[in-house]
């Protein structure tokens, strides 16, 4: 029997997240509670903190030079930033899926999925089989590719491309998805896809996006979060935050009075 | 759609759905002074120009679609919206009971009254009151003000109740009156179900402003 793609997943608690560019105040205590099996949205008008923030998530925000970053993050139990947690593993357990699809250049559909697998030691070849297909399939792109496995991943649309990053990111069995504004590239059927993906994805995984979008955040998501200069503004059930937000900073936001 | 035009276009709804309130409030306020008057003529032209509020009620639902297809109106903006739509259907059915209200005083035509009236005229003056407040609380957002008005559909269903007890002491006396004093009670019906549709308005006003969709004067 195969074993299920995504075994386990989990909801994260940020308690107090600070995040700095060198002297730049980027976060500002960021306190929310994003549960499991939902999707939940980050909105804010640009420069709001909201990408920081999601890479805060999964210690990627590290990577840029000068950048820092204060307070915790649970993943489950585990503080991402405690002493000893290793963020290469952090970040097989969040995966994320950028703006711009950017599947790996050389190689093909096949590899592209399966590339995570191989990196992280697997050497069954039936084993790597099985995930690339049931990540593929996870992706809603199986059908579409399934004939042409040994072909580049570039020579996919950019559609095809974005759910390939997703099996990608899929294929390492994560328990969290971060999404940073994952159809903003895309064309509206795309978009509606990589939208009905995250939806079902959601059954078995906890996903955070990112999105400028504010339709795609009402369609696609269970909780919204609001966020202007570093601060989380405002965070609810979705249904309630777009048609009785409690701040007026989020209602002039999304009624477009600001942003 | 620029910001600019979008915000003057849901003014200009707002502005558009007081007018057809006003409309909609005469109408019923002339119909039952056609009755008084027997004034058939009078009846006549109100029943002729609900063609016109039908017609305004139509141009405003296909503005708020337009609205809504054009510009993704979220909060409070989506709020308005969808109370102009409803209030808009409510308001359209108020000026079908002044119609309705005209057809009765047609088939009375110019029969001799079989009681004075006076709880008819009543209604409409505590249903013109209700509808000044509700328009008005519809221009200033008050909400406060929205669920006083809906609270006067009480006496209306008081003085409803009047008519229909006296009409049926009428008719069991003297059967001859029954065709006369039915139509009398078709009129308070229509009145008290304006009053209804009213009341449907103020709770739209109340959800406009705070967001919560709950019945009024249940």
């Amino acid at each position: 029997m195969r074993a299920p793609l995504i075994d386990r997943t989990t909801g994260i608690q940020a308690g107090d997240v600070h995040a700095w560019f060198d002297k730049l105040h980027a976060l500002r205590g960021i306190t929310m509670t994003i549960p499991e099996r939902k999707v939940t949205a980050i909105i804010g008008p640009s420069g709001c903190g909201k990408s920081t923030f999601l890479r805060c998530l999964n210690r990627m925000h590290e990577l840029v030079p000068g950048a820092r970053v204060g307070g915790r993050v649970l993943l489950g139990e585990e503080n991402i930033y405690s002493d000893g947690s290793d963020p290469v593993l952090i970040r097989r357990r969040v995966g994320m899926v950028f703006q711009k699809a950017n599947p790996f250049p050389t190689m093909s559909i096949y590899d592209n999925v399966g590339a995570g697998l191989t990196l992280a030691g697997e050497r069954s070849r039936r084993r790597v089989e099985q995930v690339v297909e049931q990540s593929l399939r996870a992706a809603a792109l199986w059908d579409e590719v399934k004939d042409r496995l040994h072909k580049p991943g570039t020579s996919l649309s950019g559609g095809q491309q974005q759910r390939l990053c997703i099996a990608r990111a899929l294929a390492v069995s994560p328990e969290v998805l971060l999404m940073d504004e994952p159809a903003s590239a895309l064309d509206p059927a795309s978009t509606l896809r990589i939208e009905e993906l995250a939806r079902d994805l959601a059954q078995e995984i906890t996903i955070v996006i990112v999105t400028h979008n504010m339709q795609q955040a009402a369609r696609v998501s269970d909780l919204t979060g609001f966020f202007l200069d570093g601060e989380l503004i405002e965070f609810g059930a979705t249904n309630d935050l777009f048609t009785r937000p409690t701040d007026r900073r989020t209602e002039d936001y999304i009624t477009g009075r600001f942003g | 759609m620029t910001r600019e035009a979008y915000e003057r276009e849901l003014q200009r709804l707002r502005d558009d759905v007081v007018r057809m309130g006003e409309r909609a409030g005469e109408a019923i306020h002339r119909s039952v002074e056609a009755l008084r008057e027997r004034d058939v003529t009078a009846a006549e032209r109100v029943i002729a120009e609900d063609d016109a509020i039908d017609a305004q009620h139509m141009d405003l639902e296909q503005r708020c679609m337009r609205l809504l297809a054009t510009q993704q109106p979220m909060a409070r903006d989506l709020r308005a919206i969808a109370a102009v739509f409803a209030i808009t259907i409510d308001l359209e059915r108020m000026a079908d009971h002044a119609e309705g209200i005209s057809r009765a005083v047609k088939r009375l035509g110019s029969e001799p009254p079989v009681m004075a009236l006076e709880d008819i005229p009543r209604m409409d003056a505590q249903l013109q009151e209700m509808m000044r407040d509700t328009l008005d609380a519809f221009h200033a957002q008050d909400p406060v003000l929205a669920r006083r008005a809906a609270a006067k559909d009480d006496a209306v269903d008081e003085l409803r109740n009047r008519v229909l007890h006296d009409l049926l002491d009428l008719m069991i006396s003297d059967p001859q009156t029954v065709p006369r004093a039915l139509e009398l009670l078709i009129v308070a019906r229509h009145l008290e179900r304006a009053a209804d549709h009213l009341t449907n308005v103020c709770e739209r006003i109340v959800y406009m402003v705070t967001g919560e969709l709950r019945e009024l004067n249940v």
